[in-house]
């Protein structure tokens, strides 16, 4: 890893700065490296080893046979007695996760969740965002401060809350009781629902927060003057206020739908069994089945859906960039 | 410009939703049964539970270690990263490390936490290194995700400022090294505590991760939570939550009386 050089430091080093130069400077210069070179190694360096590398690594023992071994999977290559190396890699997983059906519904259920549940937290979230974008000062710090807050507090135990309220014996089914609404308890726990609901309800704030930064820029002479040509409150928002924050709505839906795919979480304290998200079966193919190989073939294929999506929100901004 | 109600009324039912369940949560954790829907009277017998229970607190303490170790290395890493984004130019790899820094804010958690078990556990039979998991490894997992959401808040502050101080400072004869000490540093801190805390928030609270990478011994405190939690509803948790909420709320109060003066101290000067 090399950075090209850069003239003006050099040209700079040349006058007041070389004073400057302490020893180390210039033992770094002897090893043909500038500070500036140093500067950008120390977060590339981690982020390859950290972040690059281990799906690499996981690509490999995706490729790999499970064994009763420690670790649990078969080496890369094996040493023949004649000295060759035998690359061993086969694609037995993947073939396995196509041909299994609880793979390919658990791939399109997680989707089918994350989209509704992205669905439902934009429209809950669009009219919070707008509200606040709209208020005027202090109203508008205090509100966006209350948006905030949920999300600074335990994801986990936001999650746990929602057990009180949808349980058999919990706050809903008592309340709706007392009410007389229903006679028998309503079965909202370890659903498909509940999961929905948790997820919309983790996930609000990232839906919110983009919305908000877009909407709070929205100039109001264009509502007075679309207000002023006739159109009602309703037309005005059809018409002005929803086309120019599509880029909020993209942002927050990517961040919402996104992370909600992989979710392990909410599905694994709210959901039934029957409730299949492709997280919680790469935790128990790891966990409980011990099949590493398997579990990280989920893990590519659930990186390609995830990488799409991110791919093709790039596209569509630097459509929109080169338009403008 | 006339306002209907029904914006109001859609954004208070949106209020609702959002906390409803954290007021249940604190009325709950004062109840002196255990079940959570019948009030049985006014308690703090789940506190004293709470502050007994030896398992909670050691966890609670390995993952305040864990969160603040993170944090502080994620701050240093994700401010460099931000610092060569925003002003080296152009560089070999700068697409890279633009991907690298901020593909983890939406990389499923179960993903993470596996490549880098694989990871670790495939370095430890290549190069003896790092000896089993446990702390250290949850701490490069976490400083590892927990850089990208730093080196968003520090790049988008590191952009709005203005340059022209640096460039003066530059002029006047000071290096680089100087220039970022004196100048850029003392102007994007208020970013770099924001970025910390946010870091050392996300770190507490991580679940997925820390499972995969921890070891024995190192439980954090949403492991000791959840592991409890699955066997359904315990109001000691809920005490625990009152207490976390309790924090937060001060602390966010805090910042909001900060911001709404400043914001009042601006329209004056302005």
């Amino acid at each position: 890893m090399s950075a090209r050089p850069d003239p003006g430091a050099d040209a700079a080093g040349l006058g007041a700065r070389a004073v400057r130069r302490g020893r180390t400077a210039r033992l770094l210069a002897a090893l043909g490296l500038s500070g500036r070179t140093l500067v950008i190694a120390v977060p590339m360096l981690w982020l390859l080893v950290f972040f690059l590398v281990p799906f690499f690594v996981l690509g490999r023992i995706s490729l790999a046979e499970v064994m009763i071994a420690r670790p649990p999977y078969s080496p890369l290559w094996d040493r023949a007695a004649d000295g060759t190396l035998n690359i061993i890699a086969s694609l037995d997983n993947y073939r396995f996760l196509l041909a299994d059906a609880l793979y390919r519904n658990a791939y399109l259920s997680s989707i089918g969740i994350a989209f509704t549940s992205t669905v439902f937290a934009l429209l809950i979230g669009y009219p919070i965002a707008y509200y606040v974008a709209r208020s005027p000062e202090p109203r508008r710090t205090i509100l966006l401060l209350l948006v905030i807050l949920p999300f600074w507090t335990s994801f986990l135990l936001r999650v746990y809350a929602w057990i009180g309220f949808l349980q058999r014996e919990g706050l809903i089914n008592s309340t709706l009781m007392m009410l007389g609404v229903i006679d028998t308890p309503l079965v909202l726990m370890q659903t498909t629902l509940a999961v929905q609901i948790g997820i919309v309800y983790t996930y609000l704030p990232f839906m919110i927060l983009p919305l908000y930064a877009n909407l709070v820029k929205l100039d109001d002479q264009l509502l007075e003057a679309s207000a002023d040509l006739g159109a009602g409150p309703v037309t005005t928002f059809l018409t002005v206020t929803l086309p120019l924050s599509v880029p909020g709505i993209i942002a927050g839906c990517m961040l919402v739908f996104i992370p909600a795919i992989g979710e392990y979480v909410i599905p694994a304290l709210l959901g039934g069994p029957d409730t299949l998200m492709i997280g919680r079966v790469l935790w128990d193919e790891f966990f409980s089945s011990r099949d590493w190989p398997v579990a990280a073939s989920v893990a590519i294929v659930m990186l390609f859906l995830v990488v799409a999506p991110i791919m093709w929100l790039q596209s569509w901004l630097d459509r929109r960039g080169l338009n403008q | 410009m006339r306002r209907g109600w029904t914006l109001p009324i859609l954004a208070a039912l949106g209020f609702i939703f959002l906390y409803a369940p954290i007021v249940s949560l604190i009325v709950f954790s004062f109840n002196e049964s255990r079940l959570v829907t019948v009030w049985a009277g006014f308690s703090t017998r789940w506190y004293v539970a709470l502050f007994t229970d030896r398992q909670i607190l050691g966890a609670a303490w390995v993952s305040l270690k864990i969160a603040f170790a993170s944090a502080t290395l994620a701050t240093v890493l994700g401010t460099l990263a931000a610092l060569v984004l925003a002003r080296f130019g152009r560089f070999r790899g700068r697409l890279l490390l633009t991907g690298m820094a901020t593909a983890p804010l939406v990389m499923p958690e179960v993903i993470t936490g596996l490549s880098l078990l694989l990871l670790f556990i495939s370095m430890e039979l290549t190069f003896g290194w790092p000896a089993g998991r446990g702390l250290l490894t949850v701490i490069i997992a976490h400083t590892t995700f927990c850089l990208a959401f730093v080196a968003v808040i520090a790049g988008s502050r590191l952009r709005d400022m203005d340059e022209s101080l640096e460039e003066a400072a530059q002029d006047l004869g000071a290096g680089p090294v100087r220039v970022f000490f004196d100048i850029t540093l003392p102007v994007i801190a208020p970013a770099l505590v924001a970025g910390w805390l946010l870091a050392f928030t996300l770190s507490l609270d991580d679940l997925v991760i820390a499972s995969f990478v921890s070891g024995p011994g190192a439980s954090t405190l949403p492991m000791v939570i959840f592991s409890k939690v699955r066997l359904g509803v315990s109001p000691d948790v809920n005490a625990l939550a009152t207490i976390i909420i309790v924090i937060v709320a001060l602390s966010i109060a805090t910042a909001g009386v900060i911001l709404t003066r400043r914001a009042r101290r601006g329209t004056r000067g302005g």
